[in-house]
């Protein structure tokens, strides 16, 4: 089965076999065949054929000012990524998950949907987020350990994240269930019909609430996008180790319509998901995608990759970067300039800026919060059990430096 | 997945006039309970396997489908994780949903969702997000079930916090707590004892719909000598136990709990109080089961009033047994009687 003592090289080449995109490493285009869909090359270089004209019309309204958002949105989101994680690695955050590489994903899929859809996320959806209109300040809140969500999910049409691996899929296929009860799939008014997203990873895909989400939606018909991230790893296992089919193919089995899109490339990922929501606006029920793409952090700010993957292969995927390419597509078509980076950059560092200053601006939570939003209503256990808690702190009130046991850290 | 085929069904005895007081079943009071909630609110829908056409393995849901149709009575695929999971989006979307899970046994492919998800999404939220999903379990034995079919896993769910867990013992109280529970905010686990389905009472419909029968016990009898506190299906017991220890002379007071989260403390320390003894039954096990959270509960509030130490009648720590030895296992009148006798002799 495995080979313990493959060579890296090797071994980055026998995972480039089962690889789509490992033609576009060399400048070519995908083969016809390679069940992927690319409108723009690592290269930064737009794909044009007939196979894939439907997906261009998707996308041809996006002008020069459209592209540069686009490119905007990715940059911050990332330069977002760098400073969580700085601030992770300076103490002031107990753990941070990177999207590094992902933003192609998140942010071409996230632009295309309307104010009405829904989103239920995972954990790595920082970019997501940002396309959603929350403040991303606010997800530091979590990593920070000062609260469980951060962000008032009714306000933005974005769902907390999910930290039980594939358990919103099926929160994001009831709540779609219930647009369908609302009646507000297939009136063809584009400002009412209603479509839900659901961000998942490729070991999500293993779960069984995964393949009950996919059983519900496929019955029901309901306007659901399964919006899978293959980033290769889940923390240390490769895909190879979820599936033996390329994951959007599982869909198939449930009878759901399904494509895998080059998760690197902005215009694939937002042609495939305006695809997908019309079709569940429209009444045509749910469509699994697959962004193949990579997880070029870690895991999380704890986990540490030199042990199961090979530098190799990070720097293939360092040369499909998804920010990298829309830079050359812009460049290529004269709408980026010196001007417009140096602004971009001071946009940058003033965000950096300010989720410092926010981040260490963060007290700690009260005490009494703990007992708070256990129940929406009177629970006399939490009742009981906050009031002896409170008159136990007091009992301390006149002598506060003799409880010397407990160690608490900040202001209490 | 069965239920036992030769017993009549509960919910087809005869409708109930509205408004007046009917005799039912407490199957059907749960059915009249479920019919008047989807009838004031058109947020209120049913999910369940084999709830709509077949009307539920026990009939508890037998007639709903043909009066509010499939969208709001929902036969679901056979994912029990997939009820609760899709129950809790659509709770967000602004429903109310009403989960059956077939049978006790079958709830732990929901486990996770129920108490990583449900339990907790009103805190993680800060408020922000209310789940208002009730759980309809049918619970217990004593129905000569195959392996699966008459658990009491009621104590891993109180355990959660987040969670509200009740369980009827009459008509009555079938009828206005199902209507509670679907009134409240909070995720609710009706556990309803199975056995009992075809128990009959007086139940007055159209009452109001408050939370009262879900954060309160109830004495149901009244007695100086010892407290005998159950819940579901052992309250019937419990009563029988009351009038055979009267014929001897015992005055026992008998307290259904009818909430096993929150518990109402009070109710039961006010009553051993008085009486000076205490004994606890229920069908699940006893070891780490409710009683011993009561016990723990009475010792601590009632220690100088106690004439004997708080005593547990319950199911054994093995798996619930074959079908000819339920009988052993369940708390019988007998087991209960003696607990009773060991209590007076301290």
């Amino acid at each position: 089965m495995n080979q313990q003592n493959t060579a890296p090289a090797a071994a980055l080449a026998a995972e480039r076999a089962g690889d789509p995109l490992a033609a576009t490493d060399t400048g070519a285009t995908l083969p016809v065949d390679a069940d992927l869909l690319q409108l723009l090359t690592p290269a930064g270089v737009r794909v044009e054929t007939p196979e894939n004209a439907t997906y261009r019309e998707r996308v041809a309204h996006l002008d020069a000012d459209a592209l540069r958002g686009l490119y905007r949105d990715m940059v911050l989101a990332r330069r977002f990524d760098d400073e969580a994680t700085s601030l992770q690695r300076q103490g002031e955050l107990g753990l941070f998950p990177q999207a590094l590489g992902q933003e192609a994903a998140q942010i071409g899929s996230g632009r295309a949907l309307a104010p009405q859809d829904y989103v239920f996320p995972s954990y790595r959806e920082h970019g997501v987020a940002w396309t959603r209109g929350v403040d991303v300040a606010d997800i530091l809140r979590q990593f920070r350990g000062i609260d469980h969500g951060g962000w008032d999910p009714q306000a933005h049409n974005f769902h907390l994240y999910t930290l039980v691996i594939g358990s919103h899929t099926l929160h994001a296929t009831g709540y779609a269930m219930g647009v369908q009860r609302d009646g507000l799939v297939g009136t063809g008014d584009p400002a009412k019909d209603t479509a839900v997203v659901t961000y998942f990873g490729d070991g999500a895909t293993s779960q069984g609430d995964v393949s009950e989400a996919l059983v519900f939606a496929a019955v029901n018909e309901s306007p659901v996008v399964f919006f899978c991230q293959n980033n290769q790893w889940a923390i240390s296992e490769p895909t190879t180790k979820q599936s033996r089919v390329p994951i959007h193919q599982r869909a198939h089995g449930f009878g759901i319509p399904s494509l895998r899109v080059d998760g690197n490339d902005v215009l694939a990922c937002y042609a495939a998901t305006a695809e997908a929501l019309e079709r569940a606006r429209s009444g045509g029920g749910p469509t699994f995608i697959e962004a193949y793409t990579y997880r070029m952090g870690a895991h999380t700010t704890s986990d540490d990759p030199t042990r199961y993957r090979t530098s190799e292969q990070e720097e293939l995927w360092r040369r499909r970067d998804p920010i990298d390419r829309l830079r050359l597509l812009l460049e290529a078509e004269g709408a980026w300039d010196e001007q417009r980076a140096a602004a971009l950059d001071a946009e940058g560092d003033a965000l950096g800026e300010r989720l410092r200053t926010f981040v260490r601006g963060l007290g700690r939570p009260s005490t009494e919060s703990m007992f708070e939003h256990v129940y929406a209503t009177e629970h006399a256990v939490v009742t009981a059990e906050r009031r002896w808690f409170e008159e136990y702190e007091a009992s301390f009130a006149d002598d506060g430096a003799s409880r010397t046991h407990d160690q608490h850290g900040g202001a209490r | 997945m069965s239920a036992p085929t030769t017993t009549p069904s509960p919910a087809t005895t005869p409708a109930a006039s509205p408004g007046g007081t009917s005799r039912l079943t407490l199957g059907k009071a749960i059915n009249e309970g479920l019919r008047a909630a989807l009838d004031a609110d058109p947020k209120v829908l049913l999910m369940g396997e084999d709830i709509g056409r077949l009307g539920g393995v026990f009939r508890v849901t037998d007639g709903l489908q043909a009066s509010f149709g499939e969208d709001r009575v929902v036969d679901t695929p056979l994912a029990e994780s997939g009820i609760v999971g899709t129950a809790i989006g659509l709770a967000l979307r602004g429903y109310r949903p009403v989960c059956e899970i077939q049978f006790d046994g079958f709830i732990f492919p929901a486990y996770d969702q129920i108490t990583t998800q449900l339990a907790k999404m009103h805190y993680r939220s800060r408020g922000r997000l209310n789940l208002p999903v009730v759980i309809r379990v049918p619970f217990g034995g004593g129905i000569g079930a195959v392996e699966h079919h008459s658990e009491s896993p009621e104590a891993l769910f109180a355990h959660t916090p987040g969670l509200r867990v009740v369980a009827p013992s009459t008509p009555q109280d079938a009828y206005t707590m199902i209507r509670e529970a679907i009134a409240s905010p909070d995720p609710v686990l009706f556990f309803e004892p199975k056995g009992r389905y075809w128990d009959k009472g007086d139940v007055v419909l159209d009452g109001p719909v408050a939370d009262r029968t879900l954060n309160s016990a109830v004495v149901v009898r009244e007695g100086t000598d010892l407290t005998l506190v159950a819940y579901g299906p052992t309250v019937p017991t419990a009563l029988k136990v009351a009038a055979a220890a009267a014929a001897e002379g015992t005055s026992i007071e008998v307290v259904d709990l009818r909430t096993i989260s929150p518990l109402d403390t009070a109710t039961v320390v006010a009553s051993v109080r008085k009486t000076g003894r205490c004994v606890v039954v229920h069908e699940a096990a006893t070891f780490l089961g409710s009683g011993a959270e009561i016990a723990a509960r009475v010792t601590e509030e009632c220690f100088y009033e106690l004439e004997s130490p708080v005593l547990r009648v319950g199911g054994f720590h093995t798996p619930y047994p074959v079908a000819k030895l339920e009988h052993e296992y369940l708390p019988s009148l007998d087991r209960v009687l003696d607990a009773v006798d060991r209590a007076l002799a301290y």
